[in-house]
């Protein structure tokens, strides 16, 4: 049945797509090689896909400052409740606006919908931040972000697909909006909520811009992102850095000496992997939420 | 007699509407709830979203942090005057349109290709693994990405090397300090952070393609090109059109993150966009009253552009996005 038109096709394509794995990844497994070799000689490059002079050195340097920790602690902290908590508060408003005989459906979902269209910009926004006394706070990771508009359209369409008799015979039984959204809703919708929470979850972890903006002279509220941005912008676009350390670092002779080249490879790394490790087994909740929001 | 039958409609009206009212209620009542549910989010919308565009006033103000709104002074379009007098926000202007429309033109047709190409892949093992690494940048932060760019790029990066190994180049070229180069780096780095995703899209829209038309194609000797040609790309062309209206839509919606990243001194002329501008007015040289009028212009374009593009997806019979 196969031509050798087919035969070539095929081989051209997957050529193509091994080539694009390489492209995907490369960048990646580079930085996890130079994050484990010897910062020292790293500097005279060469270091594709392994590490020439392996070393855990990078790592405890890292791992050694006590801003770290309190950077992995934030982090997970904005992820867990603003997930928990966004989610929470997503699902209830989708509900309410789900249902046909609500008579503010109309007005509340326009309301929110709006908020897709425009936003006040940064400095407003930054304004009402510092008035509502929320500058140097946890809660800043947490509440200007609390609903977004997109998650909220994906689960009402979702509990609008639920079949309405449940419903029915649900209110027949006496029950009213609270049990019948946590009772009946809550449990059916799992797979909705696992795409909303995942969506927030990594939005969360990837944030640093709001760390920048308000939080900025607040050590103990930074996050592992910010961090990173830190090293990110104090490294210059010139490896001159790199070789000053690192000649410094033969001269005094110290083989436990760090150059930003490694400890932002390594930085890198430590930010991105709880990432890299979770998204594999939820993509089929992500694909589920991308498409059934774009349906909408 | 006019007059009468005016004041006999008015009396009935006054009914309808004290009745109308009492229905209301009483549903109030009914639905207390479901207003439970809403309304405190409705309260939290009201304050995070809609109030801060009341702080537009100061785009019109020389805005001091430290007095009251009524002791502000009120200086008209001098901000949005000396903006587009100004060399540099011009400039500004030009890469934000310059960057858009290169994301715009390199995301759709790498996303569309690369959806054509996963579809024809036959091993489902093969394909979903594909899938799986192109999805991969998405998920990172453009901090990460932002570092995974330079280190590329670096002097001793992997680019350099190859360019030098081909002998393309023969001293190896700091790529993020030269700024003619930025647009095409951002492009590119968008595409790679992004392609995987926005293929799901295009794919979700080929599976729902009649796999009986690619039979009767094979039987009637289409070749594969030609069953791609004239199959998968046709199939997919109502949503490539709402995307696409939807993203010019979205054209001066360039994002901030990997422009401000990525940006340096020695690419700032084709770095910087109307965000980064903000950014830098705003939170670094204090001048609140400049980056909110650079901000207020962005999105009242971009809420033109928005409706506009939707009213025209929705003359095209596609359906919008509400």
């Amino acid at each position: 049945m196969r031509t050798k038109e087919d035969k070539i096709f095929d081989t051209v394509n997957i050529v193509f797509m091994v080539i694009l794995c390489v492209f995907m990844l490369y960048p990646f497994l580079n930085q996890i090689a130079i994050s484990l070799n010897d910062a020292t000689d790293s500097v005279k490059g060469g270091i594709y896909l392994w590490p020439r002079e392996f070393t855990w050195n990078n790592y405890e340097h890292v791992f050694e400052k006590a801003a770290i920790w309190q950077a992995i602690l934030t982090s997970v902290l904005r992820t867990v409740i603003g997930a928990g908590v966004g989610l929470l508060c997503t699902a209830m408003v989708a509900y309410a606006i789900a249902q046909p005989k609500f008579i503010f459906k109309k007005s509340v979902t326009i309301i929110f919908i709006m908020t897709m269209y425009f936003n006040g910009g940064l400095i407003p926004t930054f304004l009402l931040m510092r008035d509502l006394h929320l500058i140097g706070s946890f809660w800043v990771y947490i509440l200007p972000t609390l609903i977004s508009a997109f998650n909220l359209i994906i689960m009402r369409s979702f509990i609008e697909g639920l079949p309405n008799s449940i419903f029915e015979s649900a209110r027949i039984d006496g029950a009213g909006d609270f049990r019948i959204f946590f009772k009946i809703v809550l449990p059916l919708s799992l797979p909705v909520l696992a795409t909303v929470a995942l969506f927030v979850a990594v939005y969360q972890w990837n944030q640093w811009f709001d760390v920048f903006l308000y939080n900025s002279s607040n050590p103990n509220l930074t996050t592992l992102q910010y961090e990173l941005m830190k090293i990110l912008q104090n490294s210059s676009t010139t490896s001159s850095g790199d070789m000053a350390s690192a000649f410094a670092n033969s001269a005094s002779g110290d083989s436990n000496m760090v150059t930003p080249k490694s400890i932002q490879a390594t930085m890198t790394i430590v930010a991105s992997v709880p990432i890299i490790m979770v998204y594999p087994f939820l993509q089929k909740y992500f694909v589920k939420g991308m498409t059934l929001g774009a349906v909408k | 007699m006019a007059s009468e039958s005016n004041s006999v409609s008015s009396t009935l009206n006054k009914e309808k509407q004290e009745k109308a009212m009492k229905v209301f209620f009483r549903k109030c009542k009914e639905q207390q709830a479901l207003l439970w549910m809403t309304v405190p989010f409705v309260i939290w919308v009201f304050v995070f979203k809609y109030l801060p565009v009341w702080g537009w006033t100061m785009a019109f103000q020389d805005y001091k942090p430290a007095i009251s709104f009524s002791e502000q002074e009120w200086v008209g379009f001098k901000h949005f005057l000396f903006l587009f007098t100004d060399e540099r926000f011009l400039g500004v202007l030009r890469n934000t349109l310059a960057q858009s429309l290169i994301n715009l033109v390199l995301g759709f047709i790498t996303a569309i290709t690369l959806a054509v190409l996963i579809n024809e892949l036959s091993n489902m093992k093969f394909k979903r693994t594909v899938q799986t690494i192109s999805y991969l940048p998405h998920f990172l932060s453009w901090v990460v990405a932002a570092a995974l760019v330079s280190s590329v790029l670096s002097i001793d990066g992997i680019v350099n090397d190859i360019l030098m190994g081909l002998g393309l180049i023969d001293k190896e070229i700091l790529w993020l300090g030269v700024g003619e180069y930025f647009w095409g780096i951002l492009g590119a780095s968008e595409v790679w952070k992004n392609v995987g995703w926005n293929a799901i899209i295009y794919l979700a829209a080929i599976s729902m393609i009649d796999q009986e038309q690619y039979e009767a194609a094979k039987i009637d000797g289409a070749s594969r090109i030609q069953r791609i040609i004239h199959i998968t790309i046709p199939g997919m062309k109502s949503v490539i059109v709402v995307l696409l209206i939807m993203n010019i839509g979205y054209i001066l919606e360039a994002g901030f993150e990997p422009q401000y990243l990525l940006g340096n001194g020695q690419n700032v002329e084709y770095s910087e966009n109307i965000d980064v501008f903000v950014i830098k007015y705003g939170i670094s040289m204090f001048n609140f009253s400049l980056a909110t009028a650079a901000g207020m212009f962005k999105t009242v374009i971009s809420i033109v552009f928005l409706f506009a593009a939707n009213s025209l997806s929705k003359k095209l019979g596609q359906g919008g996005l509400y």
